[in-house]
């Protein structure tokens, strides 16, 4: 006779089946869950997961803001798989973004007059730098002072939004705004280009889908790739085979900061066009999700930033239509993570009964 | 100055600092069993929103903080099973909590914004506060089932071989992390604001989280410390309603500097960080092993 509940025990490996599988299991989980809460506040369910899921991409003009949404996810995402490789827990990715977009975009309010083709390339240069500076701090505290980067990168997300919130109140603030928050608009040649003529999709998605390339290539073809690998599995194999710990972290973070720092960068000089207070609905933060539903796989993160860029957008759809608050995002947001994150025990234990008799 | 503006002061600055001594005595006792929460915002949020609405409903303070604390009990407890159980990433659990309580308070206290309600003098809580302080204190240090947390904190694989149950003390340490949370959430709901706003612990989670690294993971240095950000953002205002042009935004980032400071500075040392950060903080317990 076999006990009635289940013991875990740890596999050797772990499972490459349920690696593909939990996150699909924990997205049906997840909206089994979103619709018991819709019903429960009164909603017909299929006509509530319509509203959030289906109706936001049913238009060209939805698909459109579906990769605005999941550009930055899925940069930021590719980022932070560097650190995450490694077992580095960078998640000061909203800070990193917002350094870019502080660096980037104060060379787009300099040069808020001139109209040139090397604009935006500095700009987003500017922003790689910003992002990875940022980055670069939890790093050399962490090899220098063996400072554990979890605080520290957490931490510096909220410096740099106050640097963010002071400069655009302060010296930054736009003389003719009416003494708004914000700065002045950028250039035209400081925007990003935009793809289609009448949708918000921008020449930040051409950046992503070329990084998460090379990341494939970087993981799947170099030593780099290797190394970060192995020292994540295994830190002491790593040390033996002569990795270089420091330098690893330092480029983790480095690269991790710079893709932050362009989706940063990218934010504002897309969509907004100038910097304010509020330029990122918590995507670094939102993007840790990401990479982990993705299996920090450059592919898996390509489908769910896609797939947590709508709950961002049919969070605005709810709001609009079933006068609940946007913020319900994060309701699935949050549930989504929960359950990938216990179902991860199905991909590194197995279930075992043991025998009683 | 006259003495009635310093005593005016003095009050302001125990009133606004109440909520961050009781989340973050919470999330020192979590992470002194060697659990690292980062939920305290999320279940801040949750705990002032629902306290506010059972407020409203039954127009019982008792049994609004009663429903509060109870609504810390359960997304603590969630955060619990995940990551004893089902031995999930502490980290990212506890973002998740965040994330998921943001969102549930929003949805919860739509229909609530601007509705008004009596507000409780917070004295007792304040005073309470500095109790809460001084019984964890005491609890850590002059029992034994404070040595064990501790015990659990330092070396899970110790206290187990010792007979200690480490899930079950954890749980516990967890589920009293949550239940203070909310009561700091509640507190600023029903004594300091008093209403309900989305998203209106305005960071309070992420400075307790700083404040338990601050105070290097001792009870009476959570009460120092949280003196000192309540006072600086006090005085920042202060200073801002005078007409003074500083830029508060530098005061405001100074508790997270500060915080990234002693980090570097207990850390740079090994010794010293043995002394103080629990030495198995975000290290899940499998008994297998």
């Amino acid at each position: 006779m076999n006990s009635l509940f289940p013991s875990i025990a740890s596999r050797s490996q772990s499972s490459g089946l349920m690696n593909f599988f939990v996150p699909i299991i924990s997205i049906v989980l997840t909206l089994i869950t979103g619709s018991i809460i819709f019903v429960l506040l009164g909603f017909d369910p299929v006509y509530a997961l319509y509203t959030f899921f289906i109706s936001p991409i049913s238009s060209t003009y939805g698909i459109s803001e579906l990769f605005v949404k999941a550009t930055p996810l899925a940069l930021i995402a590719i980022g932070l798989s560097y650190c995450f490789k490694n077992n580095i827990y960078n998640i000061g990715a909203e800070g990193q973004l917002t350094m870019g977009a502080i660096f980037g975009g104060g060379i787009g309010i300099l040069f808020h007059d001139t109209n040139a083709f090397w604009l935006l390339p500095l700009m987003i240069f500017a922003g790689a730098i910003g992002g990875a500076l940022w980055g670069l701090i939890p790093a050399i505290l962490k090899t220098k002072f063996n400072t554990n980067e979890i605080l520290t990168s957490l931490m510096l997300v909220y410096v740099a939004l106050f640097i963010l919130d002071y400069l655009v109140v302060g010296p930054w603030k736009d003389p003719f705004g009416y003494s708004f928050p914000k700065s002045r608009p950028f250039s035209e040649s400081g925007r990003m280009p935009l793809l289609f003529d009448g949708l918000r999709v921008h020449f930040g998605l051409i950046i992503t889908l070329f990084l998460i390339f090379i990341s494939w290539f970087i993981f799947s073809k170099t030593i780099f790739g290797f190394q970060l690998k192995v020292s994540g599995y295994s830190p002491k194999a790593a040390r033996y085979a002569g990795f270089n710990q420091t330098t690893l972290v330092f480029f983790a973070f480095a690269i991790c900061g710079a893709f932050a720092g362009i989706a940063g960068l990218a934010e504002v000089s897309g969509p907004i066009g100038l910097l304010y207070r509020d330029i990122s609905p918590n995507y670094g933060f939102t993007a840790i999700i990401v990479a982990f539903l993705g299996r920090l796989h450059p592919i898996g993160i390509i489908f769910a930033s896609l797939v947590i860029a709508l709950t961002y957008l049919g969070a605005e759809d709810a709001q609009l239509f079933l006068q609940i608050p946007s913020a319900v995002g994060f309701i699935f947001q949050g549930l989504v993570l929960f359950y990938l994150l216990g179902a991860e025990l199905l991909i590194n234990y197995k279930l075992t009964y043991k025998k009683l008799l | 100055m006259n003495l009635d503006l310093i005593l005016g002061i003095l009050q302001i600055v125990l009133i606004a600092t109440t909520p961050l001594v009781f989340a973050g005595i919470g999330e020192l006792v979590t992470e002194k069993s060697g659990v690292l929460n980062l939920g305290v915002e999320g279940m801040m949020l949750v705990g002032a929103v629902s306290a506010f609405i059972i407020l409203v409903i039954t127009g019982s303070y008792f049994l609004a903080f009663f429903v509060s604390i109870l609504s810390g009990i359960i997304m603590s407890g969630l955060f619990a099973f995940l990551v004893l159980f089902l031995m999930s990433n502490q980290i990212a659990t506890g973002l998740a909590l965040t994330i998921f309580g943001i969102g549930l308070s929003s949805m919860l206290g739509k229909q609530y914004i601007g509705t008004p309600i009596d507000g409780l003098s917070p004295w007792f809580f304040v005073i309470f506060s500095f109790l809460i302080v001084f019984l964890v204190s005491y609890f850590f240090y002059k029992t034994k089932a404070g040595l064990i947390l501790r015990a659990v904190g330092e070396s899970h694989n110790s206290a187990h071989a010792l007979g200690y149950s480490v899930i079950k003390i954890r749980f516990l340490s967890i589920i009293f992390g949550g239940s203070m949370c909310a009561l700091a959430g509640s507190y600023i709901s029903i004594c300091y604001a008093p209403m309900w706003q989305e998203g209106m612990t305005a960071g309070r989670g992420w400075i307790a989280l700083a404040l338990v690294v601050f105070a290097t993971w001792k009870p009476e240095r959570v009460l120092i410390g949280a003196y000192i950000f309540g006072g600086v953002t006090i005085l920042q205002m202060n200073l801002q309603a005078l007409g003074l042009r500083f830029p508060g935004q530098f005061f405001s980032m100074a508790p997270y500097v500060a915080t990234i400071i002693v980090l570097v500075l207990i850390s740079s040392n090994k010794l010293r960080i043995k002394l103080s950060a629990p030495a198995s903080l975000t290290i899940p317990f499998y008994k297998g092993r």
